[in-house]
């Protein structure tokens, strides 16, 4: 809908201060600082990489406009790792090949706003990280990246605010460390769960967070710290085989805030 | 956006094998006459090819225009718009961006251009093919009397023309439809399907109070133009009605298309 691919029922939507949909058409001014790759990309197969770009360079626009784009095809394409590439078919392009012309495409305008759906997607581990170094690069150099995706340790790694939805309605928003509650989580592995959970069950500040056969997640807050919970435990004859300090996930963060917004009222 | 469609059509193979194939149909005329004796009752201006090599390119186009024409024009219009929503491209090219009123027009520009190109095409092969077989001279006009050669080769580019101008009202239905589907062969096959309907009702002459309105029924006048006087009647009849069926369906296509979510 930024994008002015899909109308809007109600509202306006500005993109880099202009309105996309002023009066019944989306119009283009914004979009001419906007790259983006939507869900896959899209390119006419039995033409090369570097042809494609150059289709799309030349397709619309201010002259100025397609002179600079053509004039990024060979740097864009060195930018995403295809240098080599770009003279093949995109035919023959691998999935991550493909995905990799995708982000080469939405830099091709020098967008101040990038919107990426899901840019790893098909890429390897090796790939995945270029991207995500990638953008970081590009988001250093002032470009807003907009990300949308559903690996959330990936959202983790890259991202410096985070939005999250839930039935269309954006729930929680700001920096992932933010989001993530401060309240500390603590792993404690014990040889006697059911008598573990007994003695921690009459602790204040302590808080059960789901456990494996022989780990407790649990939530402190204060007086409870590592050192009561061990102390407790011991205390009461429980051996404590290890105490691991966690960090909350996103996906933590990301699961009960749906799950909150998901039952019904 | 005009020039990248029209440039990318002649990057694809299928353009040169298509080319061939019009070649090949549009030289028929000139071999099979050339390699028989007698009349062979065939379609218009076959017969007169055996005295002049210059029906060779009318005996092509006349060959074409009821049924490899149509063909063509439903598939490259059919596929305008619906292949790039099927091959992923639609959306990036909205997001370059190119305005929606303008790739609905440029595609359809882009369609009518490549046709008038086949039509050039044919004619060009069938009138060489006509030369080498039996040469050029003097022009017999269907009234009887004749043309010079040249100025038979102006009414010939005249005829090209004004075929071309024929399937202009199937193509804007062609992209109208593309612009509903993503199925390109889809739309293709629905344009050309109402050709072939046309043609039939045309051919039922019950049913002559239709037949003006009939998007093939014109398809055949570029023959007056070899009348002297060239007789206008039919051709200007036809020109109109093919604008009618343009100004509908591209208003049609533009409506649906300008109001379309684009999620694929």
């Amino acid at each position: 809908m930024a994008l002015g691919l899909i109308f809007p029922t109600a509202g306006e939507v500005d993109v880099l201060g202009e309105p996309v949909f002023p009066g019944q058409r989306p119009r283009d001014r914004a979009l001419r600082r906007v790259g983006a790759l939507i869900e896959e990309p899209g390119f006419w197969t039995h033409m090369s990489g570097r042809r494609n770009l150059e289709y799309f360079a030349r397709t619309a626009g201010p002259a100025d406009d397609r002179r600079a784009r053509l004039g990024r095809v060979d740097e864009v394409l060195r930018t995403v790792g295809l240098g080599e590439a770009g003279g093949k078919r995109v035919k023959a392009y691998s999935q991550g090949m493909r995905q990799r012309l995708g982000i080469a495409l939405a830099l091709l305008g020098s967008p101040s706003v990038l919107v990426l759906d899901e840019p790893t997607n098909g890429l390897d581990p090796q790939g995945m990280r270029e991207v995500r170094t990638l953008l970081r690069r590009l988001a250093d150099d002032g470009v807003t990246v907009f990300v949308s995706s559903h690996l959330l340790t990936e959202v983790e790694a890259m991202c410096d605010r985070v939005g999250v939805l839930a039935r269309g309605r954006l729930v929680a928003e700001g920096p992932p460390g933010e989001l993530r509650s401060s309240g500390n989580l603590l792993r404690v592995d014990v040889d006697d769960r059911p008598a573990a959970e007994r003695v921690l069950l009459g602790m204040e500040g302590v808080e059960m967070d789901g456990s494996g056969t022989v780990a407790l997640r649990l939530r402190l807050a204060p007086p409870a710290t590592a050192a009561s919970v061990n102390a407790a435990l011991v205390g009461a004859g429980i051996a404590v085989s290890a105490l691991i300090p966690e960090h909350e996930s996103l996906e933590d963060v990301f699961v009960s805030l749906v799950e909150g917004e998901e039952t019904p009222r | 956006m005009f020039r990248v469609e029209v440039a990318r059509a002649f990057r694809r193979p299928r353009t040169y094998v298509l080319g061939a194939l019009l070649a090949g149909v549009a030289i028929l005329p000139s071999i099979v006459l050339a390699t028989s004796s007698g009349e062979s009752g065939g379609p218009p201006f076959f017969d007169q090819l055996r005295n002049n090599g210059l029906f060779g390119g009318l005996a092509a186009v006349a060959l074409i225009v009821p049924f490899f024409l149509p063909l063509g024009a439903g598939l490259l219009s059919g596929e305008s718009v619906a292949s790039e929503a099927s091959a992923g491209t639609l959306r990036y090219l909205l997001v370059r961006p190119v305005g929606r009123v303008r790739l609905v027009l440029q595609k359809y520009a882009a369609v009518m251009t490549l046709l008038a190109l086949a039509v050039l095409w044919v004619a060009f092969a069938g009138l060489v093919a006509g030369g080498i077989a039996f040469g050029y001279g003097r022009f017999p006009t269907l009234s009887g009397d004749r043309i010079s050669a040249v100025a038979a080769l102006v009414r010939i580019l005249g005829a090209v023309v004004y075929v071309a101008i024929g399937v202009a009202g199937l193509s804007a239905i062609g992209v109208f439809f593309s612009t509903l589907t993503e199925s390109g062969v889809g739309a293709a096959i629905a344009t050309v399907s109402l050709a072939i309907v046309s043609e039939i009702l045309d051919g039922l002459s019950s049913l002559h109070a239709i037949h003006p309105y009939l998007l093939t029924h014109q398809w055949l006048a570029f023959a007056d133009l070899f009348r002297s006087p060239i007789a206008w009647d039919a051709m200007r009849q036809g020109i109109l009605l093919q604008a009618c069926y343009v100004v509908v369906f591209l208003v049609a296509a533009l409506a649906v298309f300008t109001r379309k979510d684009v999620t694929s």
